[in-house]
């Protein structure tokens, strides 16, 4: 058996190389990581003309072999052949931007210079005639000595002559040189690539270009912090607004198959495993998948579109004196999702200070998971009714949830940067891409993924701790005039808790779900919820969880437990890729030490001040 | 038209880079400038300046639009094209 060659697919950020992959390789793809590091590892399958198989990989888009950061080191590491459980890819295809060739073709011609079969893919050949650019292919695979081909990856154009090449490349065989760096000043390789651009176009048409225009509004020195301000209510206001219908109807279909299957089952630990157990603990987390989705849609819209880069650029200088840069916004913003993957977009931060520091802060920004926990309590505590004409209460509430978290955030930053993390600011130069339309596919592709993982999360870790929190719930059974959630094992860990946070304000339930919670923040929904169906017990129907809130805690507990959930680092996946990402135990020590003192502190304050105005 | 720095340059005036100063910046940051593309010869735009204290300011280098604080584009001696 002849083994798959493995092609390596590797251009500058914004070239349009996932594009490529994507169109190369369709479904046939696989995420994963590579080893040591959480750099996202992207493999598809593609067939050559002559029916052979390769395998392609996507690496991280970077501007030259001197990697500065870690995603680019694993694409100079994998390119040299010396990345772990790699191997040296047989043959490179190097994607370059039509429209930006003098930049583009200096790293094309570090890697050609590697000496593997090597196709140069001239993407996006049409935004660069759209821009009044007209090229000379030839020419410039005269220059470069490679074959050079026309493609527009997101149209799926010029793919069969690339790998019809590619396969060319292939058949001639060249000694694979391994790992040594070509000889090559930085300064040599720049001007050659200009000579090389040079001489491809042919003619050059100076157009006013869409992507201006936008940013002459968009990053309008007034109107451009007022737009990005509107953007980001808007999120938050669609979170709730959009997601009502869905979710309701999601959360009647939950009760309904919860009562039929109780109705089926006979009575017995089965019965109140399956009814009290999955459908009030797992159920009462499935609801949240609409605002989920909703959250995510528009962090991949802004993404995709080429935004969020302009949201770094107005927010950088805020972001500055807070001890940050306009770079950290973007995993920030991302960690309103999940602080996971925005702690691992931190990566792309070049100074390993503010790589830190927005490590340590990230999990202040209110993530997705956070979000089934405030949608219950606001909604069983706070009125359904309008704060001013057109803006609802309960979306107000949310909003100034998410902004404590916000300013928590860079008051932190600025707290750690003066203690913990001494030294200089890092620097902020990033690449303003052109606007884009977002792709439906690749947002659909995207929220699909998002949709699968909150559903794998439910399905494993959140049934998982709701299984074992229904054992410990559940047993001792409770005698007659007992009540179920103070006898069982659960209720015994609970009452020791709750000596620690009975003075903030938490009742016996709180305390009971605190614990469960460390496995993933949604828990605490669901632990609650199988605690009050096993309290209720006798009472065969299911209530909504809301419902049964409202009538057990009083609204000071109610706003200390969202206080609390601002700061509370309570979820075991962030934690662990903090101590992945920083390499060692001390700053997940740090940060789950300050969180909890400053979670513990505001729910505090939060429940004195309330009590105080009589809300007890 | 006399020389002048980038940092000092009018948005939506051309003009090409004279020479950078490079002792004014940090390896780090002159290896990123160089990345993206600025060099010697190479044509320059200011196009839009940050909300606050103007800072950063994005730039049109060749053909690409990069974003750099007012601090480093000081160090780029430009030349206003007549």
């Amino acid at each position: 058996m002849i083994q798959t060659v493995s092609v390596a697919v590797v251009g500058n950020p914004n070239a349009g190389k996932s594009a490529l992959f994507n169109a190369l390789t369709g479904a046939r793809q696989k995420v994963g990581n590579y080893p040591g590091v959480t750099v996202e590892r992207h493999v598809g399958r593609a067939t050559l003309p002559s029916g052979r198989p390769i395998e392609l990989i996507d690496l991280p888009g970077t501007y030259s072999l001197a990697a500065s950061s870690p995603d680019e080191a694993v694409t100079r590491d994998v390119l040299l052949g010396r990345q772990e459980g790699e191997r040296l890819p047989e043959a490179i295809v190097i994607v370059v931007d039509a429209s930006n060739l003098d930049n583009h073709l200096r790293f094309a011609l570090q890697l050609i210079a590697l000496g593997r079969p090597t196709v140069v893919a001239l993407n996006m050949i049409d935004l660069a005639k759209r821009d009044g650019l007209e090229l000379d292919p030839k020419r410039l695979e005269a220059e470069l000595g490679v074959p050079v081909i026309e493609t527009i990856a997101v149209r799926k154009r010029g793919l069969a002559p690339l790998l019809e090449a590619l396969e060319g490349q292939l058949d001639c065989q060249r000694a694979v040189p391994g790992d040594a760096l070509p000889p090559s000043e930085p300064i040599d390789l720049h001007r050659r690539a200009r000579e090389v651009a040079t001489a491809a176009v042919l003619r050059e048409t100076p157009v006013r270009r869409i992507t201006h225009r936008l940013d002459s509004v968009l990053l309008h020195p007034v109107a451009g912090p007022i737009l990005l301000a509107a953007i980001m209510f808007v999120m938050f206001q669609a979170v709730f607004a959009w997601s009502a219908v869905p979710a309701d109807a999601l959360e009647a279909a939950v009760v309904a198959a919860g009562n039929w299957v109780g109705g089926v089952l006979p009575g017995g630990p089965l019965r109140s495993l399956v009814v009290d157990g999955i459908f009030a603990g797992v159920g009462a987390v499935i609801v949240f998948l609409p605002q989920i989705i909703i959250l995510f849609l528009f962090i991949l819209v802004l993404e995709s579109s080429g935004y969020m880069v302009r949201a770094a650029f107005i927010m950088d200088r805020l972001m500055s004196s807070a001890g940050l840069s306009g770079r950290s916004f973007i995993p920030l913003l991302s960690s309103f999702a999940c602080a996971v993957p925005g702690i691992m977009a931190t990566r792309t931060i070049d100074n390993e200070k503010d790589r830190l520091t927005t490590i340590l802060v990230a999990p202040l920004m209110t993530c997705s998971a956070r979000l089934p926990v405030y949608a219950l309590i606001i909604a069983a505590f706070i009125p359904a009714r309008d704060a001013l004409p057109g803006i609802g209460l309960q979306g107000l509430v949310l909003f100034i949830l998410y902004i404590s978290g916000i300013v928590s955030a860079l008051i932190a930053a600025l707290v750690i940067r003066r203690t913990k993390v001494r030294g200089s600011g890092g620097l902020f130069m990033m690449e303003l891409p052109k606007y884009q339309m977002p792709r439906l596919k690749d947002v659909t592709i995207g929220l699909w993924q998002r949709a699968l993982i909150f559903l794998k999360r439910a399905g494993t870790i959140i049934l998982g701790t709701t299984i074992v929190l229904w054992a410990l719930a559940s047993y001792p059974q409770a005698g007659p005039g007992e009540k179920q959630s103070e006898v069982s094992i659960a209720g015994k860990i609970g009452s020791a808790i709750e000596v620690v946070v009975k003075p903030i304000g938490f009742n016996h339930d709180i305390s009971l779900a605190l614990l469960p919670t460390m496995a993933a923040r949604e828990v605490a929904v669901s632990a609650i919820g199988t605690v009050y169906a096993l309290d209720a017990g006798k009472s065969d129907q299911l209530q909504t969880l809301g419902e049964r809130l409202a009538g057990r805690w009083s609204l000071a507990t109610a706003l200390a437990f969202l206080a609390w959930f601002v700061f509370a680092p309570q979820c075991i996946s962030t934690i662990a890729i903090t101590r992945r990402e920083t390499n060692s135990w001390r700053w997940p020590g740090f940060m789950v030490g300050y969180l909890f003192a400053l979670a513990y502190l505001a729910a505090g304050i939060t429940y004195w001040t309330a009590v105080a105005f009589g809300l007890g | 038209m006399t020389e002048t720095s980038l940092e000092a340059l009018k948005v939506g005036v051309r003009a090409r880079i004279d020479a950078i100063d490079w002792n004014l910046l940090d390896p780090a940051c002159a290896g990123r400038l160089r990345d993206f593309g600025f060099d010697e010869g190479v044509s320059v735009e200011s196009l839009h300046q940050g909300p606050f204290g103007r800072d950063p300011m994005a730039v049109r280098v060749g053909r690409m639009i990069v974003a750099i604080r007012r601090s480093h584009a000081r160090a780029i001696r430009v030349k206003p094209a007549a």
